[in-house]
């Protein structure tokens, strides 16, 4: 099941052309096949564009544009691959592509779980290799993301799906949680990936390449059980005493961080509401056309306008079900992982006011002169290093997450209303066209009488 | 003893035998604004043909309704509504109209009328009144007769139960319907003294006959057939739509959460905060645009809902044709028999049971004279019957052809009318969906300049 693929010569990844000019990153390796296929890549991007505004989109700064038309949670092409980069950093810089699908049952005595095929495509060259496959479980993802969190304790790691859902089915196995968590690990991935610092983190690397055996072998190490409960222990014990004075920027990072976490939360709420009711709606409508049809059963004159009635009906149906599945691909998942998100923001919050309160105990201890001033100055010097790092860290990662949050929201809004007008104006040329039928076969009835 | 035809004594006459304040008697009416089914620009049949009607023009209209208080039958206090019925005559000249009645009339005083033209036009399908409570009610609708939407729809609903009456050929030019609207006082007891409810069919009677009648015209069991369709079929659809309605409007309205949330969050956004704050605005706009959208469509209900009684009507006057069929049919057989009797009587032989004829047996033999006086009574009987059986079998032809003609005028009504109202329902339709463009485009503008 896992194994490594060695890319074939005739499948090697060029740099992604897009609209942008190929210059090459990292420019010294002439990377296979770069120079014909970027071209080839060119056209074949603008081929898939057929819509207007997106040709303009990648004519503009592509960095930072909202991307409509492929929704970033499809894993299906390359070419798909390269409108995901323009999601979040410049097209130069992007040499990892990850995908997450094909989900397996696995079953064992002892428990069945559910892994899921990761394969990465990548042109750096601290890979040994242009191309992995490799089977991971959920179990692994949080695996990483701890490590992740270990690491960089100041940075805002993206948010895993959470382990069950709270309410309504705890099924594990269900199709559509398989296939929402699925997308929400591809998420995942790619947003470490696309991430600055985290892209090059060593356990990420070995996550995405590395065979089972050598995984399992590997999870093993770093510090052990009990030195992680005493960190996690000492953690506690500091976050008890609480921030002596946080600076200004970082209360007003708190005070946002609270606030947002409020607001997406009830958009998530509301989200879901409305997905609900637009279930109940249908399901109505459903029922609601061939009554008509039964009603033209028994009428004779009626019998033509009422079988249109309930076809239009129809019309509608569908297009209320096309509105749903747009809700629920662009906007509940985005929303979603903003909620995760606010949540590991406070993490982060909290990790960076830990280091902060080992700082300022430490100046307390010396001020009281209660223990070796030498020892404790050294200690102190090491800590406001550590504190500066931390804070500068997370300084420059939060005006990233701000960006990105922003692009987000407004491209999943935008979404939302534009299935909105689609839904809208379907509808609308359902019934005209219904009502110019009518009106056309009434005059034809009225000049039939006139005859 | 009902008749088929209509009583001459329930038609208004020319001026000389009616005591009215008005020099024309004859009724044709145009309908009024927001009326809907008063097509026929007056009867078709005979009786207006005469030239001593000049004819004028009235307006009929439902314009008000007020809530009043007042003592009922038991002196106990009871509120109600009354509605204001104002009539006006157009000029022909010069198109204007003029007051010439208003009264007060409540819904009791309406069902009053409908039923007293049940009882004398049983071969005519009787419009329907709305409904007297609420029903087919969604969530956010009450069902409280008092509630001021439903006295609205209501309102409308007598206004065109008015109109219909005062198009149709023959009901509009009843005596007491132009005393509905011309007679405030006392008009209650007018029809009262027409003594219409003992004239009633007993209903015990009617569904006797239902039973038992063994050859009714075969156009009227179809017709009774099609009216339970068209009644249960439309009851479902009435339903459904009820239910759509309330999901529909779920779904509207949580979309105002979006508003206030978007709202609240713009505070603390710097760049996406204009954005988010106007496109809650849309979001507001939007989940209030439901209110009015399922207000219209109540009116297309109320539509719906007039052919889901007009069934009734239609079960009435198949009914009618039942008992009358049954009446013929038993009529018949009572002679037959007779005829039987008096044959048997006649040539002394005993072929049926009689209970003369046991007793008879039983106490001895009756004289030559009785039996000739028995035979005699048979004989005038059987001649009766005769009599009586013809003028039903006219009386039944009659009640077939002019109901029939009434149930021919009725279908094309309907399908004129239900197809407007389907029309009308897609046209209700359309300007949801324009709303909904215009709404979104203006949110998705707000969204993209985040």
């Amino acid at each position: 099941m896992e194994g490594e693929c060695r890319a074939s010569p005739a499948r090697s990844w060029g740099l992604p052309a897009g609209g942008a000019g190929g210059d090459s990153p990292g420019g010294d390796v002439p990377l296979p096949g770069s120079i014909s296929s970027s071209a080839l890549l060119q056209t074949e991007v603008l081929d898939l564009d057929e819509d207007e505004d997106d040709l303009e989109v990648f004519s503009k700064d592509a960095s930072l544009m909202d991307m409509n038309s492929f929704s970033p949670l499809m894993p299906t092409s390359p070419l798909s691959m390269i409108n995901q980069v323009k999601f979040e950093d410049e097209p130069d810089l992007k040499d990892l592509f990850i995908t997450v699908d094909e989900p397996e049952s696995h079953v064992t005595t002892i428990e069945t779980f559910i892994t899921y095929r990761i394969i990465t495509k990548t042109s750096r060259g601290e890979f040994d290799s242009s191309e992995f496959e490799v089977r991971r479980r959920y179990q692994d993802f949080l695996w990483l993301k701890e490590k992740l969190e270990e690491a960089h304790p100041t940075l805002i790691i993206p948010p895993l799906p959470e382990k069950f859902i709270v309410k309504g089915m705890v099924e594990r196995f269900n199709d559509d949680f398989i296939e929402t968590r699925r997308k929400a690990l591809h998420k995942f991935l790619n947003r470490i990936a696309d991430h600055p610092t985290l892209t090059f983190n060593e356990d990420f690397k070995i996550f995405l390449t590395a065979e089972a055996w050598e995984f399992s072998s590997h999870k093993k190490q770093g510090p052990g059980l009990l030195s992680r409960m005493g960190q996690s222990v000492r953690a506690v014990a500091l976050s008890m005493k609480g921030v002596k004075s946080r600076p200004e920027e970082f209360m007003e990072m708190n005070n946002f961080i609270e606030i947002f976490s409020h607001k997406i939360n009830l958009i998530d709420k509301i989200s879901q509401r409305i997905y609900k009711e637009e279930r109940e709606y249908l399901d109505e409508m459903k029922e609601y056309g061939p009554i008509h049809i039964l009603w033209s059963a028994s009428e004779e004159d009626l019998a033509d306008t009422l079988k249109s009635v309930a076809s239009c009906i129809d019309e509608c149906c569908k297009a209320t079900e096309k509105r749903m599945s747009g809700l629920s691909e662009a906007l509940l998942p985005v929303v979603h992982e903003y909620v995760l998100y606010s949540e590991m923001l406070m993490a982060v919050m909290k990790r960076r006011d830990q280091i902060q309160t080992e700082l300022d105990s430490k100046v307390e201890a010396l001020t009281s002169k209660k223990a070796d001033t030498d020892l404790l100055t050294e200690e102190i010097g090491k800590l406001e290093d550590k504190v500066e790092c931390a804070n500068n860290a997370l300084k420059a990662d939060w005006d990233r997450w701000r960006q990105n949050m922003q692009n987000d929201i407004k491209s999943a809004f935008t979404n939302m209303a534009e299935e909105n007008i689609l839904y809208y104006e379907q509808c609308l040329a359902t019934w005209e066209s219904f009502l110019t039928s009518q009106t056309d076969l009434h005059l034809e009835e009225a000049s039939e009488d006139k005859l | 003893m009902e008749q088929a035809a209509p009583d001459p004594e329930r038609l208004l006459q020319p001026a000389p035998l009616e005591p009215l304040s008005h020099p024309d008697t004859g009724l044709e009416s145009v309908v009024g604004e927001g009326a809907k089914g008063a097509r026929d620009e007056g009867p078709g049949d005979g009786t207006m043909t005469e030239s001593n009607f000049s004819l004028k023009k009235i307006e009929i209209s439902v314009s008000e309704a007020e809530k009043r208080t007042g003592r009922n039958a038991m002196n106990m206090q009871e509120t109600y509504t009354a509605y204001l019925i104002e009539t006006r005559s157009v000029e022909h000249s010069d198109g204007q109209s003029v007051l010439t009645d208003s009264l007060w009339r409540r819904y009791s005083e309406f069902e009053l009328l409908r039923n007293y033209l049940l009882v004398y036009y049983p071969h005519i399908v009787v419009p329907p009144l709305p409904e007297k409570r609420a029903e087919f009610v969604w969530h956010k609708l009450s069902a409280d007769n008092m509630d001021p939407d439903f006295v609205e729809r209501r309102r409308i609903g007598l206004e065109n139960f008015l109109l219909r009456l005062a198009s149709h050929p023959i009901l509009c030019r009843d005596k007491i319907f132009y005393l509905f609207l011309t007679q405030e006082g006392n008009w209650k007891e007018t029809v009262n003294e027409t003594g219409f409810q003992l004239k009633a069919d007993s209903r015990l009677k009617a569904l006797n006959a239902t039973f038992r009648v063994k050859n009714p015209d075969k156009r009227f069991i179809e017709l009774k057939h099609y009216s339970d369709e068209l009644q249960s079929v439309i009851s479902h659809l009435l339903r459904v739509r009820a239910r759509v309605a309330d999901r529909l409007y779920g779904v509207y309205k949580v979309h105002g959460n979006y508003g206030r949330v978007f709202s609240e969050w713009s505070a603390i956004e710097k760049e996406m905060g204009d954005g988010l704050q106007s496109a809650g605005h849309h979001m507001d706009v939007y989940a209030s645009s439901i209110d009015d959208i399922l207000e219209d469509e109540e009116h297309y209900a109320d539509q719906l809902k007039e052919y889901l009684f007009y069934a009734e009507a239609l079960r009435a006057v198949c009914r009618k044709h039942e008992l009358m069929q049954y009446d013929l049919e038993m009529a018949a057989q009572d002679l037959a028999s007779k005829k039987q009797q008096c044959e048997e009587l006649a040539t002394g032989t005993v072929r049926t049971f009689s209970l003369k004829g046991m007793t008879t047996k039983l106490f001895g033999q009756e004289t030559p004279e009785q039996r000739e006086a028995r035979i005699k009574m048979l004989e005038e009987q059987i001649k009766e019957g005769e009599q009586q059986l013809k003028s039903k079998n006219l009386e039944g032809r009659e009640f077939v052809k002019n109901a029939w003609a009434d149930i021919e005028r009725f279908k094309e009504q309907k399908n004129h009318d239900l197809k407007e109202a389907l029309i009308s329902y897609a046209v209700m339709q359309i300007s949801m969906c324009k709303k909904g463009i215009q709404v979104w485009t203006n949110a998705k503008e707000c969204f993209s300049k985040m």
